[in-house]
């Protein structure tokens, strides 16, 4: 009989929320609300559900990767790691600290809620740098799929910004 | 000897997956063409990155037609070891780049079509198809507000760049009537509650592109004779051209892998 004793479950999920986005290494998949569950199965066998942030995001296969090689780590051999769609991931699911991260590495966290946006509309979005709320976008997209480039027009510098979706 | 075609048993639900899965990888792999050659290098970026999504969200929806077809086929197989008349994608996807006016104005008329037509099948009763359109929905709003954007700037622009824009519409028009033809395998879907109406995004669709066209200064084209034919594998030649360049790995080494 295989124990499920639940320390054994917290060090999975430990494991897994310890990997970080391959193209944010400041976050890890649990602050973006990538990781969605950790369980095992009746036999003990660890499963780990993943999202995408976008559907064709390229790290997806990556941080798939990483899970399993964590989970190897920390002593389970035979994970396994599925991905699933539904609910759609949003920018809701980030946490406080992955927001904090964000900003600290240079990337201005994303604002306000998700949900569609007006079609013409607008965000206000603080420079990470100096704070300074007079900022422009350059382009709507940016390096990744989840990311659009901004500059700031007091302290001069470009950023990247985390749309918000 | 690994297989170089592939054969499957056609349902409805099958068939209408199809449609959206080969609209969005021709889509996405006409819009990678730009990658390196776009006027500006943002804009180089943001066609790369549609192109990006197009080719996730075909992704998704070749691997659930995979699991539907069943006999060990792959996302892959559909993708790669299809001819152009078995390819059941909107001819307006496949036609060529052209100037970024002609771009920005195929990808304008599609996606004005493809956002209303995602958020009505997340409603679908059909689960895997409902979790895909919940996540392309949120990047088709996103394409439609940048393309509307680039074509408004187009056409309110310079006379240079007005006079494009319109010779895009105007060339692009005739593909516009396919989109929203109901042939038997949607209206098949439609019955099962899988999928809606084509026809009924049509009003969606008209104040969309009105409104747009209203702001850009262009000329709404009249509606005249529509070319159809791509849903049943009646393809323009531009098409078979593009999956020889797609498929040219698979074509030449069949069963290669890395």
């Amino acid at each position: 009989m295989v124990s499920l004793a639940p320390d054994r479950l917290a060090r999975a999920r430990a494991a897994a929320a310890s990997v970080c986005d391959p193209e944010l290494p400041v976050l890890t998949i649990e602050d973006l609300g990538v990781l969605r569950e950790v369980r095992a199965d009746a036999g003990g066998r660890i499963e780990v559900i993943i999202t995408p942030t976008y559907s064709g995001c390229p790290a997806m296969h990556v941080i798939a990767l990483d899970v399993e090689t964590a989970l190897l780590d920390a002593g389970f051999s035979n994970a396994r790691i599925t991905t699933v769609l539904s609910p759609a991931w949003t920018t809701d699911w980030m946490s406080v600290q992955g927001r904090a991260k964000l900003a600290a590495f240079g990337i201005a966290p994303p604002v306000g809620a998700a949900g569609r946006r007006a079609l013409f509309g607008l965000d206000a979005v603080a420079c990470p740098r100096c704070g300074s709320a007079r900022t422009e976008q350059v382009s709507a997209f940016g390096s990744t799929a989840c990311k659009a480039q901004w500059r700031c027009l007091a302290c001069r510098e470009p950023f990247d910004y985390f749309k918000c979706i | 000897m690994p297989t170089t075609s592939v054969t499957f048993t056609q349902t409805p639900l099958l068939a209408f997956t199809l449609a959206r899965a080969d609209d969005a990888l021709v889509l996405g792999h006409r819009l990678s063409q730009w990658c390196g050659h776009a006027p500006m290098l943002e804009e180089d970026i943001a066609l790369a990155n549609i192109a990006l999504d197009h080719i996730g969200q075909a992704r998704s929806l070749y691997g659930y037609a995979a699991q539907l077809a069943g006999a060990g086929l792959t996302e892959d197989d559909f993708a790669y070891l299809r001819d152009a008349g078995q390819y059941r994608n909107c001819l307006l996807v496949e036609q060529p780049n052209g100037d970024f006016a002609m771009t920005i104005a195929r990808q304008f008329l599609f996606t004005a079509f493809i956002d209303p037509c995602w958020q009505v099948l997340t409603r679908s009763s059909d689960a895997t198809l409902a979790a895909i359109a919940a996540k392309a929905q949120k990047e088709s709003a996103y394409h439609l507000r940048h393309c509307a954007e680039w074509l408004i700037r187009l056409g309110d622009g310079t006379d240079e760049s007005h006079a494009r824009a319109q010779g895009a519409l105007d060339a692009l028009w005739m593909f516009t009537g396919e989109l929203f033809e109901t042939d038997a395998a949607t209206q098949a879907c439609n019955d099962a509650g899988v999928a809606g109406d084509p026809a009924s995004l049509r009003p969606l669709w008209n104040a969309c592109v009105s409104g747009v066209l209203a702001q850009a200064t262009l000329r709404r084209p009249a509606d005249a004779w529509m070319q159809g034919g791509g849903r049943a594998g009646r393809h323009s030649e531009h098409l078979g051209l593009m999956l020889a360049e797609l498929q040219y790995m698979q074509r030449s080494f069949p069963g290669a892998q890395w």
